[in-house]
């Protein structure tokens, strides 16, 4: 205890022995100190900001774009592709036949796009592999039918947002670390969401079902 | 818990033990429905991971009096003490990795949330919890056979059977596209060892619904047993009983036989114990 004493009032007095020359130089120092910082803070919320997203998704594209709007306006909404079955399960993305229905070996429109699915996948009768922004990890059981013609009837949007309204398909973003798509969870690295369906994890699942149901619900309503 | 618009069901099971010849077909058929990874060496019971697993029991006199009967041993998704949910996993797993679906009565199990500590294991009164001690391996080519229905597992997490809980997801989506979403008819969810089995031994159903054919076997009794309030839904038929019915944990696997000595093999009980309790409906507690 008197160590520390007579150091502490040795420095004291050290300091204040220095403080007619020295004053002006420890402020320099405390201030240049507070700038490191400052610009380490920087440096590093921005490299965790901007580059970590970089880093932890890959991007891939889809094998040609799609027009969503366009598909829209001919074909009508979206349970004109995707649909529910009779045993209610969902179809999913739509398999080549349902595309051939209007579609044939004669592309319909002019863009590169539109030849390159008659020429690639038409023609060589080939499933198109698209990449789906909201597949859900492998233990997420997710019923369509429970959501659309449960009590509260939700439309599509309100998970998949407007992508009726899209002319172009977005590149999919792989998380490298889990292989999950970017969707599942948002675009915002801090997982704040504005819209319903910024985002699609767990958690935004049971916001919901807390909401409607004033529970959570069980683990099996949604694990698999 | 609240949850509007719900007919709560009770999925159970009863099994005939007097029908069942051993063949093992439901052991086969759940392995093959739910995904479930098979070792080097099946016959080391202690590695392999068997959901439905067949016992052998003998009535231990000698010939010409030998008697055999297999009973099969799936989870027994216990309702816990006064049938409240509490099954002896579910209020031990530190990570809420099981949980007791009150819709439903089933006990479910999530892969990716258990952390493996195998408290579960240890609470469970029935060897029905398994552990991955490696990563399933699949012969070349087999994962293309493998159910989109079921999730695999990894190594490190506890398994058990689920009743094929995901034949229930596909009736309730049924269910929905039908209109009603608690209407679940009795063949559209049916387990996948009661569909395999050709003796016809086991009966699966919504024990709260008196249409159904399990409910039929079992009457289960609404109100609580005279002799132990621990134990509720037990069975009103005689020869109906539940293995180590007096611990309370109120399985919905029901077993049924004529035999008294199978009967009385559904728990340990000491000296002229069984003497006294065997006419009361089924065996039951005088103790404990």
């Amino acid at each position: 205890m008197s160590e520390i004493e007579n150091k502490a009032e040795n420095g004291s007095t050290e300091s204040a022995g220095e403080c007619t020359t020295g004053d002006t130089k420890d402020d320099k120092g405390l201030g240049l100190g507070v700038i490191f910082f400052i610009v380490a803070f920087i440096v590093c919320f921005l490299s965790g900001t901007l580059l970590f997203p970089k880093l932890l998704y890959s991007k891939k594209e889809q094998p040609f774009n799609f027009d969503h709007e366009l598909h829209v306006g001919e074909a009508g909404d979206c349970d004109a592709c995707h649909s529910l079955r009779d045993d209610g399960s969902f179809t999913g993305i739509p398999k080549l036949e349902t595309c051939l229905d209007c579609h044939s070996e004669e592309p319909m429109g002019e863009t590169d796009d539109e030849a390159i699915f008659t020429q690639e996948y038409v023609v060589k009768e080939k499933e198109v592999p698209w990449l789906v922004y909201s597949r859900q990890p492998d233990c997420v059981y997710f019923s369509h039918a429970a959501h659309l013609l449960g009590k509260d009837e939700m439309d599509c949007a309100s998970c998949h947002g407007p992508i009726g309204e899209s002319t172009s398909s977005r590149p999919y973003e792989e998380n490298r670390l889990t292989g999950y798509s970017r969707d599942i969870w948002g675009k915002n690295i801090f997982g704040i969401k504005k819209n319903s369906w910024d985002s699609m994890k767990m958690d935004d699942c049971a916001e919901c079902h807390k909401e409607k149901n004033d529970q959570k619900g069980y683990c099996f309503q949604c694990h698999k | 818990m609240k949850q509007e618009n719900t007919k709560t069901h009770k999925f159970g099971m009863v099994i005939d033990l007097d029908k069942c010849t051993g063949c093992g077909s439901c052991m086969v058929s759940c392995m093959s429905e739910n995904n479930v990874p098979f070792k080097d060496d099946e016959s080391d019971k202690k590695k392999s991971i068997t959901w439905m697993r067949v016992y052998k029991l003998t009535n231990g006199k000698s010939f010409p009096d030998t008697e055999m009967v297999y009973l099969p041993r799936p989870c027994q998704h216990c309702a816990g003490k006064g049938g409240h949910g509490h099954s002896p996993c579910v209020s031990v797993c530190p990570a809420t990795a099981t949980d007791y679906g009150y819709d439903t009565g089933i006990v479910s199990q999530i892969y990716t949330r258990c952390f493996g500590c195998r408290y579960c294991m240890g609470a469970c009164p029935y060897h029905a919890r398994y552990f991955n001690w490696w990563d399933p391996k699949w012969p070349e080519g087999m994962e293309k056979y493998l159910s989109p229905s079921v999730s695999p597992r990894m190594r490190g997490v506890v398994e058990k059977c689920s009743f094929c809980y995901h034949r229930y997801q596909a009736a309730r989506d049924i269910a929905y596209s039908q209109g009603d979403k608690n209407e679940i008819p009795e063949e559209n969810y049916q387990t996948a060892c009661t569909t395999a089995c050709p003796a016809g031994a086991i009966v699966f159903g919504d024990l709260n619904n008196p249409e159904h054919k399990v409910h039929k076997i079992v009457n289960p009794d609404p109100h609580p047993d005279t002799f132990n309030k621990h134990v509720v839904g037990k069975s009103r038929n005689p020869n109906v009983f539940r293995l180590l019915e007096r611990l309370g944990t109120n399985p919905k696997v029901y077993y049924l036989s004529e035999r008294e000595w199978v009967r009385k093999a559904g728990d340990n009980y000491r000296e002229g114990e069984w003497d006294k309790i065997k006419n009361h409906y089924g065996a039951t507690s005088t103790h404990g």
